[in-house]
């Protein structure tokens, strides 16, 4: 057996994993894809974010809460063990709105899962002239805001630049070029690659985002995930201009503003379209009008993974015992969850989180 | 700002009145303006906006974004925009302040 855990898929949720791993002394071998690969660890909007989170199932939006507790000692410990810091905020976020009905509606249904979480779901509403004085810059048309203290953005790329570097620094085999054509379990894991590699492994993690519906059936998965297209601008390095993120744009540490993002349902194409993009650009000039001004100095589309009810998947084989399916849409905000709690998940330990509403069960056709 | 250039300047066409954060500047009509800037003796084009570290041009092919400068109110690449009269350029974000 050359490893005790295989993972396929090297992007943020299987380094987090990885890395989680790697700290309980078990031995691990990535098997990420190429630059062909739909990699939504390079394309995503960075948000490490609570509100609007499991509307229709508390636990998820425990689960988001949980990770992004602990996310700020995560990154820390990524930035100390690489010497490659992970910057994060974490001084609450917005849903910024339009008008009053939907301001008001997502207000009820907050209310409402702030009691189904006994509570702990700490947002304010700020009315427009509220929002004015947090965020110099925002537009007229804007009427108001939920502020969730709870919320905030990562640096996605130094995520994944850090946790690629600190597997690698416990000794976990990252391997690159790697698509994953078979698994076979005649008694440990096979593993078998385009290019003629054989892995075994005594367990086998399925994170390979969108690859999961293609390797997942064969692994006894249902596997149902699709892809949902998200654009995004990126304008020149700005002075301070937003002071805390939303869906619609972020400032990140380095000075540029992210603007995102689009919701298609396009299939397997990660372009960009001009329709797309120019309705990006007037929402955030609605939202901050100084953006009007700014330079563009990058676009880009990529790919959400989502299950049919945008929860993530944790489920072990019942075919093949001993490989597990780990896949979400929100990979930035649960890194922390994923690399501390989900490894007592997998070895099964006293301290296993309950996952069981994020089984495949609930895709069952009745 | 140098008052002699390590740039040749190539261009030999007619000269037309251009201002770098107010400082007035006579450069060839037509010219790449990152280039004339450069020949002219101008060094730092902008500062970063997060760390005010100076800024040139780097790629002179509209690809790395080190170049921008402001004019009327847009900023926009120096390399990638042509001199012409009347031409007000500024370091973005600076207000035709006096660093140089």
């Amino acid at each position: 057996m050359d490893t005790d855990y295989a993972i396929v898929g090297g992007g943020v949720v299987g380094l987090s994993v990885a890395w989680g791993l790697l700290k309980r002394g078990c031995t691990v071998t990535v098997l990420d894809g190429d630059d062909g690969s739909f990699r939504a660890s390079r394309g995503n909007f960075g948000l490490v974010w609570v509100q609007s989170k499991g509307m229709n199932q508390p636990s998820y939006a425990r689960w988001s809460q949980q990770s992004a507790a602990i996310w700020a000692e995560f990154a820390e410990e990524l930035g100390h063990n690489t010497g490659q810091p992970v910057p994060l905020e974490q001084n609450g976020g917005y849903d910024l709105h339009f008008s009053e009905e939907t301001l008001q509606a997502t207000v009820s249904k907050y209310e409402k899962l702030k009691v189904q979480l006994n509570g702990d779901y700490p947002f304010e509403v700020l009315g427009h002239n509220a929002l004015r004085k947090e965020e110099p810059h925002i537009g007229p048309k804007v009427v108001g805001a939920i502020l969730h203290h709870q919320d905030g953005h990562a640096n996605p790329l130094r995520l994944l630049r850090s946790l690629a570097a600190d597997v690698r620094r416990m000794g976990g085999r990252v391997m690159t070029g790697k698509n994953v054509t078979d698994v076979a379990k005649p008694d440990d894991f096979r593993i078998t690659c385009a290019d003629g590699t054989v892995v075994s492994a005594g367990r086998i993690i399925l994170s390979a985002g969108l690859g999961a519906a293609q390797l997942g059936p064969n692994m006894g998965f249902k596997a149902p995930v699709r892809p949902q297209r998200g654009q995004v601008l990126i304008t020149e390095k700005l002075p301070k201009l937003i002071n805390r993120p939303s869906l619609i744009a972020r400032q990140v540490d380095e000075g540029g503003i992210q603007i995102g993002a689009t919701n298609e349902e396009v299939g397997l194409d990660d372009r960009v379209t001009q329709p797309g993009l120019s309705g990006l650009a007037a929402e955030a000039i609605a939202a901050y009008p100084a953006l009007g001004k700014a330079q563009l100095v990058r676009s880009w589309g990529a790919l959400r993974v989502l299950s049919p009810d945008g929860l993530p998947i944790y489920q072990e084989s019942a075919d093949m015992p001993g490989a597990y399916l780990v896949t979400c849409h929100s990979g930035i905000t649960l890194a922390a969850a994923h690399a501390r709690f989900l490894p007592d998940w997998l070895e099964g330990t006293q301290a296993a989180p309950d996952l069981e509403v994020f089984s495949e069960k609930r895709f069952a056709i009745s | 700002m140098k008052s002699v250039s390590p740039y040749l300047e190539l261009d030999d066409n007619q000269r037309v009145q251009v201002s770098f954060c107010g400082l007035p500047l006579n450069l060839p009509d037509g010219a790449n303006l990152a280039a004339a800037l450069l020949a002219a003796g101008v060094e730092v084009f902008r500062h970063t906006p997060v760390s005010g570290a100076p800024r040139a041009p780097f790629c002179m092919m509209g690809a790395c974004f080190d170049c921008l400068v402001e004019i009327d109110g847009v900023v926009r690449q120096a390399c990638m925009v042509e001199v012409s009269e009347g031409l007000k350029v500024s370091r973005p974000h600076e207000a035709d302040d006096a660093r140089a």
